[in-house]
């Protein structure tokens, strides 16, 4: 991989095929048994100072977001302005067809009302509210994303299974390896290492 | 998942996860089934399964050469099994997203073992549905431009959205669209881990590029909850839409039998009946094949048997105010068309359908029967086979005897509507059987979510 990274570097590609940080650390990641051991150990790092962390987990951990100083998702937004879409969408759709382009009587009924067209205004504010909380949630987590440097640390088969990761991001201004090694050793990790961008 | 705190009545033994499993063997235990060759019973019923599945490709393929002639519908009964077989299967499809959605959000923990291969079956299920609207056109190629409204050269001219079979084709397609990237996104973490589980580089490389490079960081967790619930409050109102927009195909109309406004309500609670006796049926199979007792427990299954229990007493309450309704509006046609559909040339399929549908889930009632897997299993086919019938009831039996006795007729299936529903069987088992070899069946990083609970509850510590 790093041989691959290297020659990628050296090509004339734009910048953002590249790794910004090639040749630099992503941080410092530790592993640690349980949940409860993760969240203490983040509300140490916190406590001592560390402001870029990230933890791995193959599970989704109750508090994780408020030990880490993280907010409500903007993904209802997203999800609301989509689905408004659709109801517009249809609306229009509905009423320019039936009405507009291609007016026929049928049955003696409106070439447009509200009643029926309830159904498909319903139905595509799902589908394109559904499009948008997908989408949008693989945006906002900046995937599909196939590299990430903390793919590199030597246990990652761990996040995904039963481990419990917490990374401290070199872009930290207190970062320091040996410290954070330390420190993530300190807090109840089972192995801590430095890992390549 | 978000935060959701859970009723601690939920939590009372027996626990939902047994066996004292640890992450490491949720993990194993799911992921190992699509890592090693499959049990020889695999392979008898998907040799099976491929061979039903080629006669639907075959009757198909006989169907468009021929005409829609090869099936038995004739004036006046115009619809016939093609109908019957796709609310069949729509309503087979309902119970997954049920599952995957309203008891998510009803915070029923205990849906995390059967969610996944829930919401396949759904996928496969509306899969199949959707093969007799498309092929009841005659010419499937061309059937995008009628169904859906694609501007083209040929037609000059748009849909009828006023009629309630568009809105079914909105409907049925949401449903599918929905069901498909709800399915995805769950299983976009579990996807992660064969991954990074991977022996091989060949798996490494598909499910690294399936997983879209899902690293589980706490900051894509909480993106990824949110779209979870999201998913779940706009499969809710769907799923019920689904199944009430499939009743007013025939609610709409002024047929007797069929103009009725407890179509939506009644149809919903059919559809979710038979959805969890298919879910009972295939889920009972795997568990034996796969060796998930721990997981699947027959607390699951028992309360599956309990939402059988109440569903079908809403189909049989439904079943019996039709009846009285028909008596008090003193409309002699409807009067009729009800008397005709219990004791006229149908009555076999009738009486089958109260025997299937009121009779036999009754035996739930009973804690024995409730888990008993032997008698859960045959329950569960003949509520299967009870609400085919009350499909197939409704349909022929409305038209078949009209205003006009003069144009009564009877209506009898083809051997190729025989082989077309037979076959979408196959079709629906050899994608459930390659689900079962190649996916996480069950949903890895949710049950973990559940024992990580169990674990705390066990320690007396909070969550």
């Amino acid at each position: 991989m790093a041989t691959l990274d290297r020659i990628i570097d050296r090509l004339p590609l734009p910048a953002f095929l590249k790794h910004e940080d090639a040749g630099k650390h992503y941080g410092v990641i530790g592993d640690f048994d349980t949940p409860e051991d993760l969240l203490r150990a983040i509300r140490t790092a916190r406590a001592a100072g560390y402001s870029k962390l990230e933890a791995y987990t193959p599970f989704p951990i109750h508090g994780i977001d408020e030990a880490l100083g993280e907010g409500r998702s903007p993904l209802g937004k997203i999800v609301i302005v989509c689905g408004l879409a659709g109801l517009t969408l249809a609306i229009l759709l509905q009423w320019w067809t039936g009405a507009i382009d291609y007016p026929l009587v049928v049955a003696g009924k409106p070439l447009f009302a509200f009643e029926p067209s309830v159904p498909i205004m319903f139905e595509l504010s799902v589908l394109l509210a559904a499009f948008g909380a997908v989408l949008g949630m693989l945006a906002l987590n900046k995937l599909p994303q196939y590299y990430h440097p903390a793919f590199n640390y030597s246990k990652w088969a761990g996040a995904t299974n039963d481990r419990f990761l917490l990374a401290i991001e070199a872009k930290d201004p207190r970062f320091s390896a040996e410290e954070a090694i330390t420190f993530l050793n300190a807090a109840g990790s089972r192995h801590s290492e430095l890992v390549e961008a | 998942m978000a935060d959701l705190a859970i009723d601690p009545r939920m939590e009372l033994n027996p626990p939902l996860v047994q066996g004292g499993m640890t992450y490491a063997d949720v993990t194993e235990k799911v992921a190992a089934i699509t890592e090693q060759a499959p049990p020889k019973q695999w392979y008898v019923v998907f040799g099976i399964s491929v061979m039903l599945a080629g006669m639907l490709f075959a009757s198909l393929g006989y169907l468009v050469v021929t005409g829609i002639g090869v099936w038995g519908n004739n004036s006046p009964v115009g619809w016939g099994w093609d109908i019957t077989n796709f609310v069949w299967w729509i309503g087979i499809g309902h119970a997954g997203t049920l599952i995957s959605a309203i008891l998510f959000l009803f915070r029923q923990r205990w849906r995390t073992s059967i969610n996944r291969a829930a919401e396949a079956m759904t996928l496969f299920a509306v899969a199949c549905a959707g093969i007799y609207p498309l092929f009841h056109t005659g010419r499937p190629w061309r059937a995008a431009y009628w169904l859906f409204p694609m501007p083209n050269e040929a037609l000059h001219m748009w849909q009828n959205f006023r009629s309630p079979l568009m809105w079914d084709v909105f409907a049925v397609s949401t449903y599918a669209t929905v069901s498909a990237l709800f399915w995805y996104v769950g299983l976009i973490p579990d996807l992660a881990t064969l991954r990074d589980r991977a022996k091989t580089k060949i798996r490494q490389i598909i499910f690294g590029i399936m997983s879209f490079g899902w690293r589980g960081s706490a900051r894509q967790w909480r993106h990824y909850e949110l779209a979870y619930l999201l998913l779940a409050g706009l499969s809710t109102p769907l799923v019920l839409s689904v199944h009430s927009i499939v009743s007013f195909d025939f609610a709409v109309s002024i047929i007797p039998g069929w103009h009725t406004t407890i179509f939506p309500p009644y149809f919903v609670a059919g559809a979710i009946f038979s959805g969890f006796a298919m879910v009972v049926t295939l889920m009972v199979t795997a568990r034996y094949v796969y060796n998930l007792q721990d997981l699947i427990t027959i607390k699951h299954l028992e309360n599956m048997c309990k939402v059988m229990l109440a569903t079908g007493m809403m189909v049989g309450f439904a079943y019996g105010t039709e009846f009285f309704i028909a008596w008090y509006s003193a409309n002699p046609f409807e009067r009729f068309a009800f008397v005709n559909r219990a004791f006229g040339p149908y009555w076999w399929a009738y009486w089958s359908m109260i025997l299937c549908n009121v009779i036999s889930p009754q035996f739930f009632w009973f804690k024995r029967f409730r888990t008993s897997i032997p008698v859960m299993f045959i329950l569960s086919i003949f509520i299967n086979i009870g609400m085919w019938f009350e499909r197939f009831v409704i349909i022929a039996t409305s038209l078949h005897r009209d205003f006009l006795p003069s144009s009564w007729g009877y209506f009898s299936p083809t051997i190729i509507d025989i082989s077309t529903f037979v076959g979408t069987m196959g079709l629906f088992m050899t994608l459930f059987l390659l689900f079962l070899r190649f996916l996480p069946a069950i949903a890895i990083s949710e049950v973990k979510g559940v024992l990580h609970h169990q674990i705390n509850q066990q320690k007396g510590g909070a969550h």
